[in-house]
């Protein structure tokens, strides 16, 4: 049986699905809420790089790796917030996090 | 069956069954090797699709630096974790619900779908015959050409969120006895000693 897009198409939906359920399973911890948004943007890198490969278009792959880039900010950024956060506050409990009342 | 399908099942079985892992773990510790180990899966179907430049990339990028980064960050913090997985069949069926839907949707769009006959004509950048080039080359060659803007962007933003992130976790402490060594080479015998008339029997 031959691996074809579809095949990675699937894998992608189905890590896709798993980060998206892993947000709402996890509402109060936000280093698992991360976690979960970098398996979102690894589903997003699969699609880009099984298309590339499989229509033989380099463009894919580049995009995936500004994907890579932007990924490895927000990482960066969202566990500085989580840093200072927790310095202020010592919790990092989603729920309590309404100080700007949005 | 071929070698490769096994294989693509193998990785793509692995990869899934540790992002189940990475959302269900109770540790968040274990949580980040899971998420290593879906990273390290995930390069592996990178290698099978041919895209060797960005399956290394995801292993050093992703495995060495971002979840090196959420393990320090994990394991530094002092958080009572049981505390916030308190809730956590609340949100379950509707979770579940939620994701159901999204995957179902996803698979449908999947399922009806079909290449156009001459995307191949379409490409942006066509993918040179692997024989003649490797993927690395091939995507050197136009990463700084034809994706030049693309890639300097990149570069600010990774120079943008080096800046954020020192200037949000950077903090003066008040009371923090440090060195100061302009203050102890300026200093005079005036300011530093005092002498003192000290009557017999009597203390200062």
């Amino acid at each position: 049986m031959e691996i074809g897009l579809g095949h990675y198409l699937t894998v992608a939906a189905i890590l896709f699905v798993i980060g998206v359920f892993g947000i709402f399973l996890n509402r109060k911890n936000v280093i698992i809420i991360l976690m979960s948004v970098e398996l979102i943007l690894l589903a997003v890198n699969i699609n880009l790089v099984a298309f590339s490969s499989f229509l033989g278009d380099l463009a894919g792959q580049v995009f995936a790796l500004l994907i890579l880039t932007v990924a490895a900010g927000e990482a960066a950024i969202g566990l500085a917030i989580l840093v200072i956060y927790i310095r202020n506050r010592g919790t990092i409990a989603v729920e309590d996090i309404n100080l700007m009342k949005g | 069956m071929t070698v490769t399908a096994l294989v693509f099942y193998l990785f793509a079985a692995i990869t899934v069954a540790s992002g189940f892992m990475v959302i269900s773990a109770r540790n968040p510790v274990h949580s980040v090797l899971f998420l290593i180990l879906a990273f390290f899966n995930a390069a592996g179907l990178f290698l099978l699709l041919g895209a060797e430049f960005l399956a290394m990339i995801l292993v050093i990028v992703y495995v060495g630096a971002v979840a090196v980064l959420f393990l320090f960050v994990v394991m530094m913090l002092d958080v009572n974790f049981v505390e916030l997985r308190q809730g956590f069949l609340q949100y379950l069926p509707v979770g579940a619900l939620i994701g159901l839907i999204l995957l179902v949707e996803l698979l449908l769009v999947f399922g009806s779908w079909s290449v156009l006959p001459e995307a191949g004509n379409l490409a942006a950048a066509r993918a040179p015959d692997a024989a003649t080039l490797s993927n690395t080359d091939a995507l050197g060659r136009i990463l700084y050409t034809q994706y030049l803007l693309p890639f300097q962007a990149a570069g600010a933003i990774l120079l943008v969120a080096m800046i954020g992130a020192i200037v949000l976790t950077l903090r003066s402490r008040p009371g923090v006895k440090r060195q100061k060594i302009s203050d102890q080479v300026t200093r005079t015998m005036e300011t530093a000693v005092e002498v003192k008339k000290v009557q017999p029997g009597q203390g200062i």
